[in-house]
């Protein structure tokens, strides 16, 4: 069985982290803009 | 055969069955970090279940037998000591048996935590959710910390600080996913006669459980004696950076380590501080300026630079040093801290702001970096361990932090000081914090040889120096 890392395991990887915590640092930024509101 | 069958998924969780094959990325490896310390730093966030458990049985209000703020705080207040306990006792179990088991436990002990939680909120029974996110997930949270701090190290020797701080980043920013998605999910599950915490426990406790058990999949060791591809050691030893390994309980016994333990206390008592008082602060200082709304826009402000501060300055620490990057902590800190009062007497609301959130990013900061200044003393063996220890400074800091804001501020009130110039002392004692920690960093030196561990001792132990 081939342990090789693709780039698709990759973007994959980073994807399955990188969306949600995306996701919930817009929530913070909209959140945030309220003190220059 | 089923005793067979689960002696076989046991032995997945082994070290041995941990280590990468060739043509594995190492690039894997943080995101699998970030699996666990994204649903962990969940624990930020706890505070959005506060108010909703208050009314449990009255839904629109309190009654009687419900449950008080004061019973509620405990919850978090015992997941935070038994980290830091957790972590410091169990961080040799979770060196020796490697990542993916110390992953796995977490795992299992973070969303166990929540499903008995949710049943212990099903019941109103307080002391199941004490046992249950408290104890139980307070195991989770100790254990999944520190679980890939040695195995980053080991896979970016290029780079230790960039790669710890982007899975302490996930700690940070895991806050921001938990609580709009718990306040998503209690609405989802409310009606006009329930209010859902039970439900989102659940739901939260088995999204974090898949999480947790894809990141114990994807982690994997080094090969012993891997290096990154064109990545040379240097062929001297560099100052401050040991090439050797401290035994885990040997570290204590280092003054090295309790200098350590200082810089990290003292570095976060004056963050977290004012951390938990930032938005009262805000408005107190600014009356006429800083409204509910805006202040809750600067509490999220320095949440995001407190987040990003931790990739930032463990990512600089690698170039310009550990020393070096604390040095500027306490430097620029103490200077900030001093800076306030000014702020507030010249009712400027943007250098204030600015002022915390340098302020915030160097709080982040300290702890991200903290994992490779320990690996720069001790060695990588036993790193994860011996920041399992560190973390009692947090603990010790998660106490002395808010008291000391809390009983300055009351003082000063009472003793008819107006409220926008309440926080001023506070500000110079958390300067003056600053400059003992300071000090203490300038005291670090190299761990003298004598603590090292034989090279012949580690080197049975397949350390991949």
């Amino acid at each position: 069985m081939s342990h090789t890392t693709t780039p698709l395991h990759l973007v994959l990887a980073w994807g399955f982290v990188g969306i949600p915590l995306g996701w919930g640092v817009i929530q913070t930024v909209i959140n945030a803009l309220k003190l220059f509101q | 055969m089923s005793s067979t069958t689960a002696q076989a998924a046991v032995g997945l969780l082994n070290r041995e069955r941990t280590i990468a094959g060739i043509g594995f990325s190492r690039w894997m490896v943080p995101p699998a970090a970030l699996c666990v310390h994204l649903c962990i730093g969940q624990a930020y966030a706890f505070s959005v279940f506060n108010l909703p458990m208050t009314r449990l049985i009255g839904i629109t209000q309190s009654a009687p037998d419900d449950w008080k703020l004061t019973d509620l705080g405990w919850i978090f207040s015992i997941a935070i000591f038994v980290l830091g306990a957790s972590a410091a006792l169990l961080g040799r179990w979770v060196e020796e048996g490697g990542p993916r088991r110390a992953m796995f436990t977490a795992g299992l002990c973070w969303a166990g935590g929540f499903l008995l939680s949710a049943f212990g909120v099903y019941v109103h029974n307080i002391w199941l959710v004490y046992l249950g996110y408290g104890v139980i997930g307070g195991f989770g949270l100790g254990i999944g910390y520190i679980s890939p701090v040695s195995t980053l190290i080991r896979w970016f020797p290029d780079r230790p600080g960039m790669a710890t701080g982007m899975a302490i980043m996930g700690f940070g920013g895991g806050a921001f996913i938990a609580s709009p998605l718990s306040v998503w999910l209690m609405r989802l599950f409310s009606t006009p006669t329930h209010i859902g915490v039970a439900e989102t426990f659940i739901v939260l406790g088995l999204i974090y459980l898949c999480f947790m058990m894809v990141g114990a999949a994807i982690v994997r060791l080094p090969p012993p004696g891997w290096l990154p591809a064109g990545y040379v050691p240097p062929a001297q030893p560099q100052k401050l950076i040991t090439t050797r390994n401290v035994f885990v309980y040997q570290a204590l016994k280092t003054p090295q380590f309790w200098l350590i333990w200082l810089v990290l206390c003292l570095n976060v008592t004056a963050g977290i501080g004012v951390l938990g008082q930032a938005s009262a602060m805000s408005q107190e200082m600014f009356p006429e300026q800083v409204t509910v709304t805006a202040a809750a826009g600067f509490v999220g402000l320095m949440s995001l630079f407190n987040m990003g501060g931790r990739f930032f300055w463990a990512s600089v620490s690698d170039y310009i040093g550990r020393k070096s990057t604390y040095f500027v902590f306490f430097f620029l800190g103490g200077l900030l801290y001093s800076l306030v009062p000014q702020t507030g007497a010249m009712g400027n609301v943007t250098l204030f702001v600015l002022c915390f959130c340098v302020i915030m990013s160097m709080y982040g900061g300290g702890f991200a970096t903290v994992p490779a200044y320990l690996r720069d003393m001790f060695g990588t063996r036993y790193v994860g361990a011996i920041h399992g220890l560190l973390l009692t400074a947090w603990s010790m800091a998660g106490i002395f932090g808010p008291v000391l804001v809390n009983y300055i501020r009351q003082y000063n009130v009472e003793h008819g000081v107006a409220k926008a110039a309440a926080y001023n002392v506070t500000m110079y004692v958390m300067a003056a914090l600053l400059v003992i920690g300071f000090f203490c960093n300038l005291l670090i030196r190299e761990v003298h040889e004598r603590h090292h561990m034989p090279h012949e001792e580690a080197d049975a132990m397949g350390i991949a120096d």
